[in-house]
């Protein structure tokens, strides 16, 4: 063989290797999100289930049940001046989100990462890090969104959604989530061992945060030295822009800005802070 | 058994010659140009100046005990690890600017098996093919093709869990093989494996080497890089201490034949005193007495003479094994 022509050859097997990285480069989100959506399928029952289940069961126990005494015992003033099925209704739906964020940002990244490395094994295809952790996210977004949906449809059967730009509050829900989830993501991509911190992050994080960001009641009820759980939990800021859109409850303008931005704001860092992780930690 | 390596259908190579790579890109470029490749952890130099090439088609071993740097400079060759220094070149493409394109040109077997166990055998070729942008209809017709080559077509629909340790390893390489890879890499292929399943991978893994695949392997087996490889570097603390064919190694740094014998581990070293004189070069291990030599019977006759009768006595081509031995005064699996 000549060296001219064996140079041709190399070219060739270069221009192929060029050739062969665009779709990847341009899609390869999408490809982890398809791979993620397999992996999904295989617990669709939990999801179905657990999407229409939790908020019959809790739209039924606390809009409609915990109502009874609420609605006889409190002026409407005191939950803004609609039923407490009204006012408990969009914040259920921003928890729901909450919750399957605490539920597919932590141990599958673990997962994906050390007790099974899909991750790794992604590592060697012609994705990078950072189309990983976009792909995660993505899936992690669409399975969510099917969640609220359902949830939000289940809201509509109770009547509990008087607004017309209720559906609006599915994207509050949305927001909440991810805005938690990507934060959460970050975190539990810095784990090296699991020595029990994501059980505590349920405990001491996702817990309270449910109790303290005007859930179940409104956040001013609490002493003024409790409250700053609320303003920093994207729980609350969903919680109260869900409100805003699904019964048109009355806050300042600015405030409801400041809910986006805030939200907005934590996408942004915990998404480039799983990115960082992921570069770093793919590329050892 | 699979066949034996033919050493003689490629070029011989000058593997006495420190400039290797120049004699290799008169044959034909090379796929893989590592030089003075670099590879710290802080202050640890997990590789620390590794250089060799690879040609197409050639069939490429890292030797070396376990923390040589093997599986650092095969992740940096994957284009997944970045080097600290040294110059990297795949398919003619630096991995630092095209990661993406080099890595849709390999196919990678790691050290340990990351296949998805959320998801059936099949599937999980599936998906990986969709990593390299493959058509579905491309990707659905090669799994079935490589789970036929890999012995799998019974157990497409099988949790990837109910698999033997030899069966998923398979599949791990099936799994890489899904993009028609120019290079496959695999690091410590049959670690861990019982004798017939190492037997059935090395028969796949030479179907591919006949097909023309270039492999770059690593591995601390001596029967494996004798089996597989064209060519190899001993690598150990992330430096290079030799290379060539395993037939030139062995004739370089041991003799042709060893007498092993035992003398009793309490009086190997006594005896050993005893033995100077007797083969080219000895070595004495906890358990036995390694004798190198163009003629081991000889020896073991001499041995006799001497008025010293070991309790067993074996004699034996020489292996890598006596390379690794020489160069490092370590044995290979400790």
């Amino acid at each position: 063989m000549s060296q001219g022509l064996s140079t041709e050859a190399q070219h060739d097997a270069t221009a192929r290797a060029i050739a062969a990285g665009r779709l990847p480069r341009r899609w390869g989100a999408w490809y982890v999100a398809l791979h993620r959506f397999r992996v999904m399928k295989s617990y669709t029952g939990t999801v179905v289930v657990a999407g229409i289940g939790n908020p019959l069961i809790y739209l039924y126990a606390l809009g409609v049940g915990l109502a009874t005494i609420v609605d006889d015992n409190l002026p409407d003033a005191a939950v803004g001046g609609v039923s407490y099925l009204v006012f408990v209704a969009p914040a259920l739906l921003a928890s729901a989100a909450i919750t399957v964020a605490s539920e597919e940002f932590t141990y599958p990244v673990m997962l994906g990462y050390k007790w099974n490395p899909t991750f790794t094994g992604m590592s060697a295809s012609p994705l990078r890090p950072t189309q990983i952790v976009d792909g995660v996210i993505l899936s992690v977004a669409v399975r969510m969104a099917v969640n609220l949906v359902l949830f939000f449809l289940l809201i509509l059967v109770f009547g509990a959604a008087p607004s017309p730009v209720a559906f609006l509050s599915v994207f509050a829900g949305l927001l909440g989530g991810l805005a938690f989830g990507t934060v959460l993501m970050g975190y539990a991509s810095t784990l090296e061992e699991d020595t029990g911190q994501l059980a505590m992050v349920m405990r001491f994080i996702v817990l309270p945060m449910t109790l303290f960001s005007g859930t179940f009641f409104p956040l001013s009820t609490f002493p003024i030295w409790l409250q700053w759980i609320g303003w920093i939990s994207p729980l609350w800021h969903s919680t109260e822009l869900a409100r805003v859109f699904s019964y048109g409850y009355a806050e300042p303008i600015w405030l409801t800005v400041v809910h986006v931005a805030y939200l907005a704001v934590l996408i942004v860092a915990g998404w480039v802070w799983a990115r960082r992780i992921a570069i770093r930690r793919l590329g050892r | 058994m699979p066949p034996r390596s033919p050493r003689s259908r490629r070029a011989p190579v000058d593997a006495g010659c420190r400039c290797a790579g120049l004699s290799w890109s008169l044959v034909s470029e090379p796929v893989i140009v590592a030089r003075d490749l670099v590879k710290r952890y802080g202050d640890f130099a997990a590789v620390d100046g590794i250089s060799f090439e690879v040609a197409p088609g050639e069939s490429f071993g890292l030797l070396g005990p376990n923390g040589a740097g093997k599986s650092t400079t095969m992740r940096m060759v994957g284009a997944v690890s970045t080097r600290t220094a040294g110059d990297l070149s795949i398919l003619g493409l630096d991995p630092d600017t095209h990661g993406p394109e080099i890595r849709s040109q390999l196919g990678v077997v790691p050290q340990s098996d990351n296949l998805d166990t959320e998801l059936r055998v099949r599937e999980n070729l599936l998906v990986y093919g969709r990593y390299f942008g493959l058509p579905g209809r491309v990707i659905a017709k090669r799994a079935d093709e490589l789970l036929a080559f890999a012995q799998l077509q019974e157990k497409g629909k099988a949790k990837v869990d109910s698999l033997s340790g030899g069966m998923k390893r398979r599949l791990t390489i099936a799994r890489a093989l899904i993009n028609d890879p120019r290079v496959l890499l695999l690091d410590e292929p049959t670690t861990g494996l019982d004798p017939q399943a190492r037997h059935i991978l090395w028969d796949r893994l030479f179907r591919l080497k006949e097909q023309g695949t270039t492999l770059l392997l690593t591995t601390h087996y001596m029967d494996e890089a004798e089996q597989l490889c064209d060519r190899l570097v001993v690598v150990d603390k992330g430096a290079i201490m030799a290379e060539g064919t395993p037939a030139d190694l062995i004739r370089r740094y041991s003799s042709r034949e060893v007498l092993e014998v035992r003398f009793g581990s309490d009086r190997n070293s006594e005896v050993a005193e005893r033995l100077s004189g007797i083969g080219d070069r000895t070595e004495v291990l906890p358990d036995r007495i390694l004798i190198y030599s163009e003629n081991g019977e000889a020896e073991l006759v001499r041995i006799t003479e001497a008025g010293l009768h070991p309790l067993t006595s074996l004699v034996r081509r020489s292996s890598l094994e006596d390379v690794f031995l020489r160069l490092t005064g370590r044995t290979l699996i400790e």
